[in-house]
């Protein structure tokens, strides 16, 4: 077996090393069950680790949840108000969020998968550690040093190697953790930057922009009212081209208040 | 013979099983050499799926070395690779 051979030996060659150096194997007991310990606590703080990780993450995701579906009724309003432009920016911001949303889910997978593996591992590294402890007193209280030699060789590879395992998948999440971490900063700075805009924020222009398209037709209307009132007389040289019940012009008569304007003339009245 | 996957745990395993799955070995080894991820993975699902099935599960409290130590199931081939330069140091802490 090529491969696995190769693997096994490196697990072996660092308990060996750990046994030769102690003069009496039992001294070795004890100053592996400490590292088993050490090991541990590690083990511990990876997994909160991890888990601060995931939610920061999950914590993003709710905010670019939240800006999407802003988005979504924002390209809702822009339809109704028939502004298709407002509609189409914000439907194309909904998607770059999308697409940032898809990739946070999938990194959160991942840290949940090393998570569960740690908690695993923890686990299987618990109870090893416990077995140690009780075998270690066996081995201290029964057998000389010299008996003693073999069984300490047996216990300390099994938990050698097991470190080893626990080991490997710490490297690993840390590393995950890491790589998470340099992408959530970057996404922080994207959203502070404005580049995936934080739409909950005032300053959000699809926003004003569309205030303003809500303003525009009773801005409009105000306007001819007032423009009919002082231009009185001039307007009624271009009636009817303009159907818009609004914008009539105001009678021949002397300029009327806005109240008489509508209720003097009314071109579909009189047509009938 | 006791097997162990990395990140997974240790399995008890046959002879016979053990000659089988070292087809799959030699698959993964020509694998890492030649530096193809797909017949690597390939090769890999099967020599863990083939212990997991047919290896009996230890249990967690079981304090003994292992006769094999085999990559876990999600590791790429570079992390493989890897492991196989730098032994001595890394694996083992303390």
């Amino acid at each position: 077996m090529g491969l696995l051979r190769r693997f096994s030996n490196i697990f072996r060659a660092k308990a060996s090393k750990a046994l030769d150096k102690a003069e009496d194997p039992r001294e070795t007991l004890d100053y592996s069950y400490e590292r088993q310990l050490e090991m541990l606590q590690k083990m511990r703080r990876g997994v909160a680790d991890v888990a601060t990780s995931r939610k920061r993450i999950e914590l993003q995701a709710q905010q670019l949840q939240q800006s999407a579906a802003k988005l979504e009724s924002q390209a809702k309003q822009a339809v109704s108000q028939n502004r298709e432009d407002l509609a189409r920016e914000a439907l194309t911001r909904r998607q770059g969020l999308a697409a940032e949303l898809a990739s946070l889910q999938g990194q959160h997978d991942q840290l949940r998968a090393e998570e569960q593996k740690l908690v695993d591992a923890s686990r299987r590294l618990e109870a090893k550690v416990q077995a140690f402890r009780t075998r270690k007193e066996t081995i201290k209280a029964t057998y000389t040093a010299a008996e003693a030699q073999t069984k300490v060789g047996e216990a300390i590879s099994g938990i050698s190697e097991e470190m080893g395992d626990v080991g490997l998948a710490m490297q690993r999440a840390e590393d995950k953790v890491a790589q998470m971490q340099a992408r959530s900063g970057a996404l922080d700075e994207l959203m502070a930057s404005g580049a995936l805009d934080d739409f909950t924020s005032s300053n959000d222009p699809i926003q004003a922009e569309l205030d303003r398209a809500g303003n525009t037709p009773a801005v409009e209307a105000e306007l001819a009212r007032l423009k009919g009132e002082l231009t009185g007389g001039n307007a009624q040289q271009r009636p009817a081209i303009e159907p818009g019940a609004e914008q009539l012009p105001p009678p021949a008569a002397a300029p009327p208040t806005g109240a008489e304007q509508r209720t003097a003339v009314n071109p579909t009245e009189e047509s009938r | 013979m006791i097997v162990r996957i990395l990140g997974e745990g240790q399995f008890d395993i046959s002879d016979e099983t053990l000659a089988e799955l070292n087809e799959h070995d030699d698959q993964v080894q020509t694998a890492v050499e030649a530096g193809d991820h797909d017949l690597f993975a390939q090769a890999l699902a099967a020599l863990v799926t083939g212990v997991r099935t047919a290896g009996k599960e230890l249990a967690d409290d079981y304090l003994g070395p292992s006769d094999l130590v085999i990559p876990g199931p999600d590791s790429t081939l570079e992390e493989v690779r890897e492991l196989l330069v730098d032994n001595e140091e890394g694996l083992i802490p303390g």
